[in-house]
């Protein structure tokens, strides 16, 4: 057994049980055995000097790509692991869409034990929720979530089939496990590559309509009504998307959903220049979409931050706007970017971001993190909250340096990250 | 870029019109007056660009662009190749990026690209110090030709400033749609679209455009159509039902324009769809002034590349001459 972790001098900000307060947290065997101002320190315990930090259960991010098999030029589960706990987070659910794509018990498997041997973050596998995520057939869902599957979804592209999603809506009940739903009609989107809209139009690029996703989400919440699964809207990035979801909580349906900090702050004048590194699906949009997204968030409309870290070589963003891929790399700036669109400008306070990046996930999933409570598994963070950082892709964990945001100032750094009570990530070069 | 800039306004490239100023459009046009003149002559040569290299970079098949340009660059007296890539495809042949190394590596002095991604000429010139022309990137902006539609408009009217020139037809899929909005709006016109809303850009009115999605509205407005060419792939793609029926309801036809309260002089930067945007009568007609475009195409492009290497506008006439 390892000697226990006493962490003292900083402020514990845990809203899972309310509390903002300086205080110690003694961590034994793994799990949290307490937090308040005056536990005393046992004798064999290791100190880790918070003074100055914040001490946080450790972020979910219940949307990320890591890209292997088939994709390691931009990132694999070791890498990808490594950037998320340098970014705060304790926990990452890696999304299916492989080259083959995670469809069967022994990719989840693979998936999962390779995460658990790079020592960093938890990895939890979502299986494909049709064969070769092909929108035709559903996964054996039973056999990948007896793998270590958490969830299923045909992220990177839509279930499109109206039939097929009102049976995955049903069968995952056995299960208790959410479709995640990448919310997209592609007959609306039409081989657009960015938000449909001014820009587009002066840019010549063709363009995807608000409509696209929120004609999807309308469609998914009364397929949830109708069948009681519960359904996960993935990146949400339309404001006609956040009243379908107001209308399915106000009715109290099993739906929840997501948005990622790009989609908190960033809008469409970002592609301006044909910058590939702002080419994102769901793409950029107006700033009235940014607002709708942000109160949604904070109302709990929208229930949590996932980033949609989707890590792209450098070559494939070096190219013409058609022909670049999809996608931001997220984990490493996700808490920054958060802070910056949503705390600083006072939208919400510290302990409301933590809810939506921690204890939020891990509510809506039926996770045991996400929470400081004695007992828990000790997957905390440490950061410095008001610390500004420019953002270098360089020093970045990830393989991929895909960011719209290099050179961007930042609020919020990561100082340690510890899962399962084992100290995995310290930032470098800190006094 | 941070270039400096010509005694002509233009930078080291043309891209697009959209960051050109109107004085600049000004001055590219008065450029292109004596080099009209140069085509008349027998021998139609001047030596301004003697010693300059200048690549034809295609991506997409143009004749009628590829061969204006080479004809201007010709009478400069430049030396030009031609290069035709296949398609922008992610497959196959070079990424664009390693196109550029090479043309840098070659110490190629102009570039005249032509590409199927919108953005591309933005690409190649953010990454070569050679002067790069764009020739029509995907459905962004094709410089060349709006200026050309513009000096032709100027020689009918006499000025640009203040006349109502109506774009009809694929607009959305237009990049001399865009570019004309850009150099008509610098110079003072006033701009309208015209055609299916299907075929008309989300939020183009707050580029300052009125839309009409009747031809016959268009007439009575417009003292100029410049009139797109509709390529039959819009209607496999679902954009409009059929050529046949497009040609119904916005075809440009000599009983329309008949209608006008105004003589309307009639701009196609082709080539020509006969039956189908455009009607025989009139692209043969006394109010069809599209082969003067063609004739303008040369001279503008003349005027561009001698800018561009660093001409002064009011030496064109003196250049004209032959004697630098
Ligand atoms: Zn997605």
């Amino acid at each position: 057994m390892s000697r226990p972790l006493y962490i003292e001098g900083g402020r514990v900000v845990d809203p899972s049980q309310d509390i903002d307060d300086l205080a110690a947290v003694l961590v034994v065997d793994g799990r949290i055995e307490a937090v308040g101002a005056d536990i005393s320190k046992p004798d064999d315990a290791e100190t880790l000097d918070a003074t100055g930090l914040t001490i946080s259960p450790g972020l979910i991010d219940v949307h990320v790509h890591l890209r292997e098999p088939g994709g390691e030029h931009k990132e694999d589960i070791a890498t990808g692991s490594k950037a998320a706990i340098a970014g705060g987070f304790t926990t990452i659910w890696a999304m299916p869409n492989t080259d083959p794509p995670i469809d069967d018990p022994a990719a989840v498997g693979y998936v999962r034990a390779a995460g658990r041997a790079v020592r960093a973050s938890r990895v939890m596998p979502i299986g494909a929720a049709s064969i070769g995520q092909q929108g035709e057939k559903m996964t054996e869902i039973g056999e990948l979530v007896h793998a270590g599957a958490v969830a299923v979804s045909d992220d990177g592209h839509p279930v499109r089939n109206s039939g097929l999603m009102r049976r995955l809506l049903e069968y995952t009940q056995t299960f208790d496990i959410p479709v995640l739903q990448h919310a997209e009609d592609p007959g609306l989107t039409h081989g657009g590559v960015m938000n449909e809209g001014r820009v587009a139009t002066e840019l010549g690029l063709r363009g995807i309509p608000n409509a696209a996703e929120a004609a999807m989400v309308a469609r998914d919440v009364l397929l949830s009504e109708l069948t009681g699964g519960h359904l996960h809207v993935c990146h949400v990035s339309a404001r006609q998307s956040v009243d379908h979801l107001r209308w399915a909580k106000d009715r109290g349906l099993a739906v929840t959903s997501e948005v990622t900090p790009h989609h908190l702050i960033l809008t469409e004048e970002l592609v301006r220049g044909y910058n590939t590194q702002a080419k994102v699906n769901p793409p950029l949009r107006l700033e009235e979409d940014v607002v709708a997204v942000r109160e949604a968030l904070v109302e709990g409309v929208i229930d949590v931050i996932a980033t949609d870290h989707a890590p792209h070589h450098y070559d494939e963003k070096e190219r013409e706007f058609d022909d670049a891929p999809f996608g931001i790399n997220g984990l490493e700036t996700a808490f920054g970017l958060c802070m910056q669109a949503l705390v600083d400008p006072g939208y919400m306070t510290l302990s409301g971001l933590i809810d939506r990046m921690s204890c939020g996930p891990a509510r809506i999933m039926g996770l045991p993190t996400g929470s400081l409570r004695r007992g828990a598994p000790a997957d905390i963070v440490l950061y410095a909250p008001e610390e500004k950082w420019i953002v270098d892709p360089a020093r970045f964990h990830s393989r991929s340096r895909n960011t719209p945001l290099a050179g961007r100032e930042l609020t919020g750094r990561i100082q340690t990250t510890i899962v399962g009570g084992e100290i995995r990530f310290v930032a470098e070069g800190d006094a | 870029m941070s270039e400096k800039r010509k005694e002509s306004g233009l930078g080291k490239d043309l891209v697009g019109l959209e960051n050109v100023s109107g004085e600049t459009i000004q001055a590219i046009l008065d450029t292109a007056e004596p080099f009209k003149e140069i085509s008349e002559r027998a021998i139609k040569k001047v030596p301004v660009l003697r010693g300059k290299t200048i690549v034809n970079l295609f991506f997409e098949p143009s004749t009628r662009t590829r061969i204006s340009f080479e004809f201007a660059e010709k009478r400069l007296g430049a030396d030009t190749v031609n290069v035709a890539a296949s398609g922008s495809s992610v497959v196959k042949g070079e990424t664009l990026v390693d196109t550029a190394r090479n043309l840098e590596a070659m110490r190629i002095d102009m570039v005249v690209i032509r590409h199927g991604s919108s953005g591309a000429a933005q690409f190649l010139a953010d990454r070569i110090p050679s002067n790069v022309i764009n020739g029509g990137d995907g459905q962004h902006e094709h410089p060349t030709q709006a200026l050309l539609d513009m000096l032709t408009l100027r020689d009918s009217f006499g000025r640009i400033e203040g006349l109502k020139v109506c774009i009809v037809g694929d607009i959305v899929h237009s990049r001399v749609a865009r570019s004309n909005i850009y150099g008509l709006q610098k110079s003072g016109a006033e701009v309208a679209v015209c055609g299916p809303r299907s075929l008309i850009p989300t939020r183009i009115e707050e580029m300052g455009v009125q839309v009409f999605t009747h031809i016959e509205d268009a007439i009575q407005w417009a003292d100029s159509l410049n009139v797109l060419r509709l390529q039959l792939e819009r209607m496999n793609a679902g954009f409009i039902p059929s050529l046949r029926e497009y040609n119904r309801v916005y075809g440009v036809t000599q009983e329309r324009l008949d209608k006008a309260p105004r003589e309307i002089v009639v701009l196609h930067p082709g080539p020509m769809n006969r039956g189908v945007e455009i009607d025989s009568t009139v692209a043969d007609g006394p109010q069809s002034v599209i082969l003067s475009q063609v004739t303008n195409g040369v001279a503008v492009r003349m005027a561009v590349l001698y800018l561009l290497a660093g001409g002064a506008p009011e030496r064109a006439e003196e250049a004209k001459k032959g004697e630098e």
